[in-house]
């Protein structure tokens, strides 16, 4: 504990924080110009994709002047990150409802979806990993080798209709192929409908955690430290607890992390085979329906999660890793820090 | 023992895909009815005429599933390529470019990887509206940063060998080091960047099929049959479960050769069963 505060107290990692969070900023930007081109800067324009073959000239004006279409491309992308900055993504393209509004209650639900997956699959997925790599080469091992394999090659929605036909209609009738709640109420008021939206994302998430987790566990049970612990007659699961684990799970803590955006958007596809009241059902309907504030708002914040994360994972690195820790502490090098975490990260 | 066991995976991954791929190509020509004729009625159960029985509108469910193959993996195969291949193109020339143009090059593949691959590709359905052309080419551009980010980390490697230096102190253009001395040394992680990017654009294409951004009915498409056939699963399970096995068959065949060649030809994994 004494370690820790010593280490705070020095700086280092604060300064290291902060740095991250102001390289992060250049990117955000970058990605909110990108979200805004891809779909305000069309060759048509917005109005008339919203309104297809209902436009009306008196329409298409009064949809133009609500986006404000006629003001240059600058103008527009400048009046959009303006109200982004203060988290207001606009009106919807009809301008009867606010974006944030209608946003609000599905990004918690969708938050709900992540978290009640991530807290399952991360444990589980470590243990599997540490297991197999302890047991290598045995049935264990060769049985979710296969089992991950297969289901990393299946696409989300595959997995999710497979849980369908096995948990909820055809072979057992168990949970609610429907994830209904209430409008108005969050989804933990109706856990039951959480079940399968959330075992299908750590089916789909747990394989490549797991084998993550194996590799490095095995890379370090071959270790000369490992080694040095058995010599000095340690009994095994003190080997494998308190020695290998900690130094094996410092390299998975990318993974986690991308595994976790990754998440962000396998939501989408799941989401919308259980109709689950979050932010990727209504991507897809407002995608269907050319209700382009809605996708921009939500594509920029799936894309600024990732960003989000990857700092954390980045700072998870350094904390987990006490050679980085110490040496960041001591030099402030920060090239030093970067390479000895795999050297490509921003 | 190792390598056997290894062998065995491709060789069953092999078999897999050639049966899925046979079925995409030349499943139409034994199809007994056209894909869009009425037969029977709505959700009909197998019988001795219909194999699979009919699907939500009366429709054959095993002539629909022997002509939905086509487009969802040419497509995909389409997409794999030119995303590979704009991948391949950018890791390259990065990787042998001047180190401040290949760090600018690749922060600016790096924000292209914040946006999920079926999050960008909704976004530009979003704004250009549905078209499987269009589906193609956005999915194979989800995969260019991703494979440029592997090759350029492979080819980074073999640039600091004697030979580029070599080839670069007698003065080799740089086109000719990156085709010729470049890229015969990149070719495993190509091939299994390959395997890999096609199993993802499976699962893309058939996404967007199965959310309806894709083909359009009446349009016989194994996502779109998924989708469609989603409904009525209870009384009429083989409208949903062919085109689904038949997808999960070809991604799992392609990631058991994907994999076993990996660990064989590249040694990633190389501490696995001996």
């Amino acid at each position: 504990m004494k370690k820790i505060r010593d280490f705070f107290n020095q700086g280092g990692l604060l300064l290291f924080v902060l740095g991250r969070i102001l390289a992060g900023i250049p990117i955000v930007v970058a990605l909110s110009i990108l979200v805004f081109v891809a779909t305000q800067a069309l060759p048509g324009d917005a109005a008339v994709a919203y309104l297809a073959n209902t436009a009306t000239p008196e329409r298409l004006e009064a949809i133009r002047q609500q986006l404000n279409l006629d003001d240059p491309l600058w103008m527009q992308y400048a009046q959009w990150a303006g109200g982004v900055l203060q988290f207001d993504f606009g009106t919807t393209v009809t301008g009867e409802t606010e974006v944030t509004t209608l946003l609000k209650e599905r990004i918690q639900n969708t938050l709900i979806l992540m978290a009640s997956s991530g807290i399952v699959a991360i444990p589980l997925s470590i243990i599997i990993g540490v297991y197999a790599a302890v047991r290598r080469g045995k049935l264990f091992d060769n049985v979710t080798s296969l089992f991950t394999l297969i289901l990393a090659a299946l696409p989300e929605f595959v997995v999710a209709i497979f849980v369908v036909f096995l948990l909820a209609t055809n072979v057992f009738q168990i949970f609610p192929a429907i994830a209904f709640v209430d409008p108005g109420t969050l989804a933990w008021s109706n856990p039951m409908a959480l079940v399968l939206p959330s075992l299908t994302l750590v089916l789909a998430v747990t394989p490549y955690v797991s084998r993550i987790m194996r590799g490095s566990m095995i890379e370090v049970m071959e270790s000369e430290y490992i080694q040095m612990a058995r010599l000095k007659g340690l009994s095994e699961r003190t080997v494998i607890v308190r020695h290998a684990l900690p130094n094996a799970i410092a390299p998975t803590i990318q993974v986690i992390a991308l595994q976790l955006a990754w998440l962000a958007g396998g939501v989408v596809v799941v989401e919308a085979v259980f109709a689950y009241p979050g932010i990727g059902t209504i991507m897809i309907d407002s995608v269907k329906g050319r209700d382009l504030p809605i996708v921009q708002a939500i594509t920029l914040m799936i894309a600024a999660l990732y960003v989000v994360l990857n700092i954390l994972a980045d700072i998870g690195t350094i904390l987990s890793t006490p050679r980085l820790r110490t040496r960041y502490a001591r030099k402030n090098d920060t090239s030093d820090v970067f390479a000895a975490m795999g050297g490509d990260e921003w | 023992m190792g390598l056997t066991f290894k062998q065995a995976y491709a060789k069953i991954g092999a078999v897999l895909v050639g049966i899925i791929i046979a079925i995409a190509l030349f499943g139409p020509l034994f199809a007994p009815h056209t894909f869009d004729e009425f037969i029977d009625m709505p959700n009909a159960p197998r019988s001795d005429q219909l194999l699979l029985g009919a699907d939500y509108l009366g429709r054959d469910v095993w002539s629909r599933f022997l002509f939905g193959g086509r487009t969802i993996i040419g497509l995909s195969f389409v997409s794999t390529l030119l995303g590979v291949g704009l991948g391949l193109l950018i890791g390259l020339f990065a990787a042998s470019a001047q180190s401040r143009t290949d760090s600018l090059i690749m922060r600016m593949n790096d924000i292209l990887l914040a946006f999920p691959q079926i999050v960008f590709v909704l976004l530009v359905v979003s704004g250009f509206g549905t078209s499987i052309f269009l589906i193609a080419i956005t999915v194979g551009f989800t995969h260019a940063p991703r494979t440029a980010r592997i090759i350029r980390a492979a080819a980074a490697e073999v640039m600091e060998r004697d030979f580029i230096k070599a080839a670069v102190a007698v003065g080799e253009k740089r086109q000719r080091i990156i085709l010729s001395e470049l890229l015969p040394n990149v070719t495993s992680p190509l091939l299994v960047e390959f395997g890999l990017r096609m199993t993802y654009s499976i699962g893309l294409v058939a996404a967007v099929s199965f959310l309806g951004l894709g083909l359009q009915p009446p349009a016989a498409d194994w996502g779109l049959m998924i989708n469609e056939n989603r409904g009525s699963m209870t009384v009429q399970p083989w409208a949903v479960l062919t085109p689904i096995f038949a997808i999960a068959i070809f991604t799992i065949g392609i990631n058991f050769i994907t994999d076993s060649f990996a660990k064989v030809a590249i040694g990633i994994d190389r501490k696995g069963k001996e």
